[in-house]
């Protein structure tokens, strides 16, 4: 899978993932490979990457929203901090 | 014929001059790349945010519980005007001020004689010029200072909180757009209530889950949207503001060292007329010395 997090002031992350768990408004959940197409807002908290690599990456964001769509994730987050 | 000392003093000041406009213009230059980088990183952003808005509206019917796109006619207006905080740009921050009069004097009159217009300068000259012909004018000069997101955001909640409690009945954006950096478009831009864009309806026939419901999302994004608009407009600003100084400041020095060479010449034939001058007294002095 393919994510991108990106900020209106950077892009902050871009690559290859096995993992991505985020604050979803409703409560957090994970995105593995083959999810289903979604759109969802994301509360404030702790975003989690899991590479290729096993390596894990935690991302803290305040407020934005994420798409998914055939293995592509955009995740648009208002605040990285 | 200009005595010497004079032309001397004149090239001296005109050099220092000249130093002056082309430090200014690297400075301007260096602005502007770091400038359109910020341009250039937040496009993805609002490309992708336009995306998202798109894919979910296409679905969506009922515009009308959406705060921030009622039409409440235009009776009271807020005009936010952005240019920059300095000068020495060209007609940069002049443009702004005569569109933003000419929007007073036209289509705005009504309302300016009704007292039901606010102005909001981000940028120091624009406030100046309005305080001086004696409109109501608030500022948010210090903008400039700190120009990303996390500063611009509280700004444009504050706007879209005044319109959505009908404080406002349209907000009208008026900037400069940057196009390179040798042209600048002025843009008299809609902010609120929110004008329908047409977008190329590519249907996208995948079908999403929507957390938490379409209806939260739309009206989570909206404002988000609002705010990128907003923040687009002043980082196209800011770039165009560095590209107009360097332009201007580019013809300054060219200016600076025409006029340089042409005092040269000056100074050179002043030079050898009054050394010519000198040996024709030598010369007829040993004559009359001679006879």
């Amino acid at each position: 899978m393919i994510l991108e997090i990106v900020t209106p002031d950077e892009k902050i992350y871009s690559g290859e993932v096995k993992l991505v768990q985020v604050p979803g408004a409703d409560g957090s959940f994970e995105v593995l490979k083959n999810h289903a197409p979604i759109i969802s807002t994301l509360g404030k908290g702790k975003v989690k990457v899991v590479e290729e690599d096993d390596k894990e990456i935690f991302f803290e964001i305040d407020k934005g929203v994420i798409e998914v769509n055939k293995n592509k994730i955009i995740l648009l987050a208002e605040k990285v901090l | 014929m200009a005595n010497l000392k004079e032309i001397r003093s004149r090239m001296s000041s005109v050099k220092t001059t000249r130093q002056v406009t082309s430090a200014m213009k690297m400075v301007s230059a260096a602005k502007l790349r770091r400038a359109q980088e910020a341009i250039i990183r937040i496009r993805p952003y609002a490309d992708k945010l336009h995306e998202i808005l798109g894919n979910l509206s296409e679905s969506l019917e009922s515009q009308e519980d959406n705060p921030y796109s009622i039409d409440r006619g235009s009776k009271n207006i807020l005009l936010i005007t952005i240019n920059s905080n300095r000068g020495l740009c060209g007609g940069f921050n002049a443009n702004v001020n005569k569109q933003v009069l000419l929007l007073l004097e036209n289509d705005f009159a009504q309302q300016v004689n009704s007292d039901n217009l606010d102005i909001l300068a981000i940028g120091k000259n624009t406030y100046d010029f309005f305080r001086r012909h004696g409109y109501q004018i608030t500022e948010k000069n210090k903008l400039y200072s700190n120009l990303d997101f996390e500063h611009v955001g509280p700004v444009v909640e504050h706007i879209m909180k005044d319109f959505a409690n009908a404080k406002y009945d349209k907000v009208v954006l008026v900037y400069n757009e940057f196009k390179n950096a040798a042209t600048q478009i002025l843009q008299v831009e809609q902010l609120l209530p929110i004008v329908e864009k047409e977008t190329e309806t590519k249907k996208t026939s995948v079908d999403y889950l929507f957390e938490p419901s379409k209806t939260e999302i739309v009206q989570d994004l909206i404002p988000r949207s609002l705010k990128i608009q907003f923040y687009k407009a002043l980082l196209d600003s800011h770039a165009a503001e560095h590209g107009a100084r360097m332009t201007a400041m580019h013809q300054a020095t060219d200016n600076a060292t025409e006029l340089l060479s042409s005092l040269k010449l000056q100074y050179n034939k002043a030079r050898q007329a009054s050394i010519t001058n000198e040996i024709l007294e030598i010369v007829s002095g040993a004559e009359a010395l001679k006879g």
